[in-house]
């Protein structure tokens, strides 16, 4: 595996992104309705912050600056230095578009606009007036004398030049506090470095301790000296002590004489002496042994180990600073209860790799198939099967459909991520279209198949951004119909009867019935004399080639028309209609199977190939009498079903299989009604019998078929049609026209 | 010379960042999505470091810090803090809350490993 | 099912499947064979164009497969059992060609291809990507990327 690890890790960021970015919209649309706690704020806050340290980490400056600059603002509300109000809510959802905007963008390894970006950073930086901010005091400088502020003096340090080593370096003075142990500092790690750059010479001063049995062992009395080359750099060297600046007395000079660094007369008045500490037996740490080979001059210790100043019981740890977060301390308990639910919820799930879902759906559907010809097999034996066999195949059978149920329904996932892309289409579109609108949605917890979840946003969108653009008003003409001048667009979604049902309703305009027929007759659709419904006229809005934009929307597709979404829709194994009030608005209803892998199907033969017919659009089985069946036109023929007649489609025929039947009674009718409500008598062969079966696309390897939805493969391992019948009644609809032309 | 290192950060990819670079620098690196779930963990990991994020849900870096300066065994250990500011008021928080040091994020490699050269000696 | 070597190109040595067609060689980059299997009758798909023979199961895949006779615009064959079938992959559109038998595994050298002479048939001039010599043949090398037509259903 040669893959750069930097690449991993980039896709995990990708992956938190759009957790953060859903955690994100959650935590504003909580804080816009007024039903935020006490951690919303935070989770905001840390979601955005989260984002800008990935980003910076790959180098994504446009997101950083955007996120960092939404970070600061966000951090004011959340220390209550700013207060909410909705053009700030308002605000901060565009900077949350904006974001999963640059997100996809990185993704996809696109440039953005700066100039987008800069105006949001912009307004943000409104919200950043440095008076409402307390300012970051300067640090306190407890420990920080530099005793001298050295001049650079020119010592060029060469190593063959004859000045001594020493002349022109740097002398190092450290005495560290008690408090730099107590932070987990240890100056032995810190003299280490200096050796590493180099120094040349280290000394340890402890004169001023006490005898060593009674040394409190929390007040470290050492004072260090180092020396280092002159041609190290004053910064470097304190940078060594940039942790530990506050909890020693540093002091860096140049040195002084020629001299090999006599000690320095420092405060303490130190000589240097032979130190011998042993390790403190309770301490579980091995402490670090400090070597140091330098050539050091005679008279100086090897420095030892330091004491280890462990924590005297009674002494309180530093107490946290809280003081400018008020709001923070009381904020934690409440925050840890409620994160701990969240987060037990959290730890019973898991992520798993959609392509191993997909697998261990295939292996499912392959168990079906098998089981299925299982019983086929046994039945086809024709022998009588003892009931112990028979039994066991009853709950193999049941078996292996209730384990089809538990793996579709891992793929299967809340719908509301997708309602939330929804809510910013509905915003984006209203502010190009002048239009007020509110989206109001119902049902996001309900579940569907991911895959139909990926799938339906495109047609979703597409039917979102048409129903601000073309179904609602502009607000005055609203106001002036006695409507609110806010439109609403409910996006809802439910199971019904084994179905997904989703509906996208407008309370616009309803369908310009008119200019709807008018352009239909333009564009050759309908005959200028034909009579149409309502519903017909309505409908007519799905034919290809139909767009009731004149200038091509740049939103609702580029003219990009309703017979795109449907066809889309109808992939899914979905079927969409539409129901329209002149004046109230209009409903969108799209109607969806579970789960696109598998279906309850029934089995029917046409000579002797088999195919399969959809349960859900089977009403009766018919066994068609000569009497009920009459012959409308030579090439049309209906059945009488209870006083309704029903137009007969030969199946067959119509598939291009065999040319047409003349008899209608030898065979067998189907009786079904699509979504729609059309009604239609398939005619077939005969009926084998009702199995589930696994649904495999014919689109991604062939392409379309009309009359056809897809295929499966049957336990024997052929390939049955699974047909399709609303394309089935226009196949036959098209075969009428033409014959009658 | 292998330390034991506790990476605590609630994102992910931070986590994952931190532990790549220290271990492809030799070090053992166990990591924690947050401060509580960092804590239980002192006892089971025996860390030599302890790096936190600073901004957790649950328990943030300062609790981390509070946390470990109070645990009967682990008190001593250096804990370095992972921060997006710079800012000397957001060092001063931290060191005063008892962390030994920082590193600033987007966290450079070489500033990375020196601070833990400068708490730990390795 | 044939082994299959990896196709070392250098220059532009390109090691293709070779097969025949009446008296006729064609070829096909091996790059885009994905395997070769016997033949099994297919499931007519309604309304497919005449060289479309139907469907498969391919271990679970549904693939159509054509008659590639057919598809060169020669007279239909009857495939029987003897036929192979060539599993093609091109882009992500996974179908298989069944022709009569496969010859050879040959490398060429596609630097020399050159562009079809005039031949019978247009509909298989515009499948072929050109020809190259071997040999004292001419191999006619398949443009996979033609070969299934794109809009199936209109073109039945």
């Amino acid at each position: 595996m040669s893959s750069d690890p930097l690449d991993e890790i980039r896709i995990v960021f990708f992956q938190e992104c759009s957790e953060l970015l859903e955690e994100l919209e959650d935590g504003l649309y909580a804080m816009r309705d007024g039903e935020e706690t006490d951690d919303t704020v935070n989770a905001v806050f840390r979601a955005v912050h989260s984002i800008k340290g990935g980003a910076g980490a790959f180098g994504l400056d446009l997101l950083v600056s955007v996120s960092h600059q939404f970070e600061t603002v966000l951090d004011k509300v959340r220390s209550d230095q700013l207060e909410t109000t909705p053009e700030l809510i308002d605000l901060f959802m565009r900077c949350a578009d904006k974001l999963q905007d640059l997100v996809q963008s990185a993704k996809n390894g696109q440039d953005s606009d700066a100039s987008v970006c800069d105006a949001l950073v912009a307004e943000l930086l409104r919200y950043d007036a440095p008076a409402a901010a307390p300012v970051a005091a300067a640090p306190a400088a407890s420990g920080d004398e530099v005793a001298f502020q050295v001049a650079p003096l020119d010592f060029s340090f060469d190593d063959e030049d004859d000045t001594p080593a020493a002349s022109g370096g740097w002398t190092v003075t450290f005495t560290p506090h008690a408090e730099l142990y107590q932070r987990g500092n240890d100056c032995c790690h810190l003299v280490g470095i200096l050796k590493d750059m180099g120094a040349v010479s280290v000394r340890v001063e402890t004169d001023n301790s006490p005898a060593w049995d009674s040394l409190p062992v929390e007040t470290p009395f050492m004072v260090w000296t180092v020396e280092m080359p002159g041609d190290t750099s004053e910064d470097d060297i304190r940078e060594v002590f940039e942790f530990v600046e506050d909890d020693c007395d540093l002091k860096v000079e140049r040195a002084a004489s020629d001299t090999p660094a006599a000690p320095q007369a420092d405060e303490f008045g130190f000589t240097p002496t032979q130190l011998d500490l042993s390790d403190d037996p309770e301490d579980d740490f091995v402490p670090q042994k400090l070597d140091l080979d330098l050539d050091l001059p005679a008279d100086e210790p090897t420095a030892a180990t330091p004491v280890e100043a462990s924590p005297p019981a009674a002494e309180p740890t530093p107490p946290v600073q809280v003081d400018d977060k008020p709001k923070a301390p009381a904020a934690k308990p409440a925050a840890a209860e409620k994160k701990t639910e969240a987060k037990s919820e959290a730890a019973s799930t898991i992520r798993v790799d959609l392509n191993r879902v997909d697998r261990l759906i295939n292996l499912i559907g392959e168990l079906v198939i098998n089981q299925s010809m299982l019983a086929q097999g046994f039945q086809s034996l024709d022998a009588p099967v003892s009931q112990q066999l028979s039994d066991g195949l009853g709950d193999l059978r049941q078996l292996t459909r209730d384990i089809q149920d538990s793996v579709m329904a891992i793929r299967a996932q809340p719908i509301k991520p997708l309602f939330r892309r929804m809510s910013r289409i509905v915003r984006e579109t209203g502010e190009s279209t002048g239009k007020q609108v509110q989206l109001v949605t119902e049902g996001e917890a309900t579940e569907i198949d991911k895959t139909i979840i990926e799938r339906l946003s495109a047609p979703l969108t597409h039917m979102i951004r048409n129903a601000v653009d073309q179904g609602l008003e502009l607000p005055e003409t609203r106001l002036d119909s006695g409507k609110t001048e806010v439109g609403t667009v409910r996006l809802t979604a439910v199971h019904r009867s084994g179905r997904v049902v989703i509906e996208v309703a407008d309370d616009g305009a309803g369908v310009n019935r008119k200019k709807v027929r008018e352009i239909a007759v333009e564009k050759g659709l309908v005959d200028i004399d034909a009579e149409l419904s309502d519903s017909e006229i309505d409908n007519l809005l799905f034919m290809p080639g139909f767009s009731t934009a004149k200038a091509v929307s740049n939103l609702s597709g580029r003219g990009v028309g309703m017979d795109v979404v449907k066809r889309s829709i109808q992939a899914l194994g979905g079927r969409v209609s539409l129901e329209s009030e002149p004046g109230k608005g209009s409903v969108f209803t799209i109607s969806l199977p579970l789960t696109l892998a598998v279906m309850d199907g029934m089995i029917v033969r046409i000579d002797d190939q088999l195919m399969v017919v959809s349960l859900s659009e089977i009403i009766e089985t018919i066994r068609p009498t000569a009497a009920a069946v009459h012959q409308l036109t030579p090439t049309q023929r209906v059945i009488l079903v209870r006083g309704e007649y029903v137009p007969i489609i030969d199946v067959g025929f119509e598939l291009g299989f065999r040319p047409r039947l003349e008899d209608a009674n030898n065979g067998v009718i189907l009786l079904s009604e699509t979504e729609a409500g059309d009604r239609s008598a398939l005619l077939l062969d005969g009926i084998i019998d009702q199995r589930q079966v696994v649904i495999k696309g014919l689109e991604e390897n062939y392409g379309e078929v009309p009359g056809v939805a897809a295929v499966t493969i049957l336990g024997d391992g052929n390939i049955a049609l699974i047909l399709d019948v609303d394309g089935l009644l226009r196949l036959s609809e098209d075969t009428r026209l033409s014959d009658a032309a | 010379m292998s330390l034991t290192i506790l990476a605590i950060d609630d994102s992910s990819t931070m986590r994952r960042l931190v532990q790549s670079t220290l271990v492809q620098s030799g070090y053992a690196v166990e990591v924690a999505e947050d401060g509580i779930d960092g804590l239980e963990k002192l006892d089971q990991v025996k860390p030599d470091l302890v790096i936190t994020d600073i901004n957790m849900p649950r328990l943030d870096g300062f609790g981390v810090i509070e946390g470990v300066r109070a645990h009967p065994t682990f008190n001593k250990i250096p804990v370095l803090t992972l921060t997006t500011e710079s800012a000397a008021e957001m060092k001063q928080r931290a060191r005063k809350a008892g962390a030994s040091g920082w590193i600033v994020k987007p966290f450079d490699k070489d500033k990375l490993l020196m601070a833990i050269k400068r708490v730990c000696g390795v | 099912m044939t082994e299959l070597e990896p196709n070392i190109s250098s220059a532009n040595n390109v090691k293709c499947i070779s097969f025949d067609l009446g008296e006729h060689e064609f070829c096909v980059d091996i790059m885009v064979v994905k395997e070769i299997r016997g033949w099994s009758k297919p499931t007519p798909l309604p309304h497919s164009p005449a060289f479309v023979c139907g469907a498969i199961n391919l271990r679970g895949t549904v693939l159509p497969i054509i008659d590639f006779a057919m598809r060169m615009g020669m007279p239909q064959t009857e495939p029987d059992a003897s036929y192979v079938t060539i599993i093609l992959e091109v882009g992500n559109k996974v179908f298989g060609i069944v022709v009569d038998a496969v010859s050879d595994i040959v490398t060429l050298d596609f630097d020399t291809l050159q562009r079809p002479p005039e031949l019978e048939s247009s509909v298989e001039e515009s499948c072929l990507l050109g020809i190259i010599a071997r040999d004292d043949s001419m191999m006619r090398v398949i443009n996979t990327d033609v070969l299934f037509p794109r809009q199936v259903a209109e073109a039945a």
